[in-house]
């Protein structure tokens, strides 16, 4: 673990979810410290949806908790928080980027009125200055700010995603939630993406929890991996030391399975 | 035998009366919100006021009195058939004139002349729920409502200015109620969202297709929603009516010719009427009515 001596933004212990008679996630324990990223890889099924699903609490756990240090510094319990205070948590101090920008945008408003939307949801009433922070984060994710008033349903798939990310990170959120963020994009926009995530990390001291299959974005961005089979997380640990020297067998498959460029 | 003798009084039967009542009550209880309720089948289709008249139904007694107006009109077909339902089935006085009405329902305008303490509007409403074309599932405005998280309203604003350069929703411009509930206004212009504020008379809204009842009690507060560098302005008119001469009232714009010739006259039918009598009697000359 790093730096066991500062406390870490959130803590989860024992995430375990059922559906129906199938196992989701089994007794998964996780830290997230603020400024990091931690990516969960593994091959489609073994729960790294569903574990992104219950700590972001739109899925509900059978048995484990959740706490969450609050920007007043309190760790709250996040199943015992109330339904208003984990969706105004959700739209201010966290981020959620989909892998189906569809899921995350209103397709029908337009840019300006995608990212201003979190904006108007916490209070703000001024025309001219959502629409002048607005403009500022389109910039900062390299989208014309002559494009403001444009539909996303008229922006390619890499400018969709970067929409995404400007919606989420216009209340700068502390920890972000990313759903194979690069998935289906070609290879020179997934890397101009990477670079932007890896900037607002930077940046803004954003952690992020990082759904993955692809372990080139796991080494690219995450200072952690969590790696998970059968709704276990079978191995934890840096990234570097993950990927290199893999324990579990299983990993072992999984790093040698990468094609080598 | 009169027509009324083979109806229950105003058509409904009393247990569906009563039913009614209790949404009333609910809603008035809980300004803005929309209350579920069983809405009948009425001997007329959606959308001409079935919601409208099964709150009417509910409200009457013996003695009021009942004006119908559509779209300010009084002698529309849909004004005139719902006020002769009602004569038929409740037997009860109507009236053309705002100011003599008990109840009073309304498709779409309020009176321009001043309601006061103890009358009714009673509202026809298509569509309650105001963030519908924003967000399709029922099941997630009414958490929406719930948790009052009403951002996704500024947006639709926001996009108008964005599009338009200011706010171009000029009807069933949507209000904040008593600092709490946001609620659809019904398809009235937003010249009228003014009048609501702080009315003193009772206002019920109707929406018998989608089976919800809601509603302003006397004196309540009315905000029409805005930014603050883009404040909420009721539509002007340029001009007076052509029939009386009244500013400040909404107009209706009335072709009078295929060659383009149009005219302005007042929507509220009652109010032109009654502007035009005071003029006669007071002496003043009519204006002119354009051929």
């Amino acid at each position: 673990m790093i730096a066991p001596a500062d406390h870490p933004l959130l803590v989860a212990e024992g995430l375990t979810k059922h559906y129906g008679p199938h196992l989701g996630c089994a007794d998964v324990s996780l830290e997230i410290h603020e400024g990091e990223v931690v990516a969960v890889v593994g091959e489609s099924g073994s729960g790294k949806s569903t574990l992104l699903g219950l700590l972001s609490t739109q899925l509900l756990p059978n048995s484990g908790s959740i706490r969450y240090r609050m920007r007043d510094g309190e760790a709250r319990d996040l199943f015992a928080l109330g339904e208003a205070e984990r969706r105004f948590l959700l739209r201010t101090d966290w981020g959620f980027v989909h892998q189906d920008a569809r899921l995350g945008l209103r397709m029908g408003v337009s840019a300006g009125g995608n990212v201003g939307e979190r904006l108007m949801a916490v209070g703000w009433r001024n025309y001219g200055r959502i629409r002048a922070e607005a403009e500022s984060w389109l910039e900062r994710v390299e989208i014309a700010r002559d494009r403001i008033d444009d539909r996303p349903d008229t922006f390619s798939g890499g400018m969709r995603q970067r929409l995404q990310i400007a919606k989420n990170m216009v209340t700068r959120p502390r920890l972000i939630f990313m759903d194979e963020p690069t998935g289906g994009l070609d290879v020179s926009v997934q890397a101009r993406l990477l670079d932007l995530i890896r900037g607002f990390v930077n940046d803004y001291g954003l952690a992020a929890v990082i759904v993955t299959h692809d372990l080139a974005v796991a080494r690219l961005l995450s200072h952690r991996i969590v790696v998970m089979r059968h709704g276990r997380a079978i191995e934890t640990g840096l990234t570097d030391q993950v990927l290199d020297d893999p324990r579990e067998p299983y990993t072992q498959l999984l790093v040698a399975s990468i094609l080598q460029a | 035998m009169s027509d009324a003798a083979s109806y229950n009084f105003a058509y409904l039967d009393e247990q569906t009366k009563r039913m009614i009542r209790r949404a009333l009550l609910k809603a008035v209880a809980i300004p803005g919100y929309q209350v579920p309720f069983a809405s009948r089948e009425m001997p007329m289709p959606y959308g001409w006021g079935t919601g409208g008249v099964q709150v009417t139904a509910s409200v009457l007694g013996a003695d009021d009195t009942l004006k119908v107006i559509d779209q300010g009109s009084d002698d529309t077909t849909n004004a005139v058939s719902i006020r002769k339902f009602f004569e038929r089935t409740a037997g009860i006085a109507t009236t053309t004139h705002t100011s003599e009405a008990t109840v009073i329902q309304t498709r779409h305008r309020i009176p321009e002349a001043p309601l006061g303490e103890g009358q009714i509007l009673v509202y026809q409403v298509p569509i309650p729920e105001p963030l519908r074309f924003l967000e399709p599932r029922e099941t997630e405005t009414r958490r929406l409502h719930a948790l009052e998280d009403y951002g996704l309203m500024h947006v639709k604003l926001y996009e108008d200015i964005a599009r338009h350069g200011h706010i171009a929703t000029t009807y069933a411009y949507p209000v904040k109620v008593d600092g709490r509930y946001i609620m659809d206004p019904s398809p009235t212009p937003k010249f009228d969202n003014p009048k609501m504020d702080m009315c003193p008379a009772l206002q019920l809204f109707g929406a018998g297709r989608e089976k919800r009842i809601y509603a302003l009690p006397p004196y309540t507060k009315v905000v029409s929603l805005d930014f603050e560098d883009h404040p909420f302005e009721p539509t002007k008119f340029d001009r007076g009516c052509a029939l009386c001469g009244s500013e400040g009232i909404y107009l209706d714009e009335v072709v009078t010719d295929d060659r383009g010739g149009r005219m302005f006259v007042c929507s509220d039918t009652d109010y032109c009427e009654s502007r035009r009598a005071e003029a006669t009697e007071g002496g003043h000359a009519l204006h002119e009515v354009p051929r």
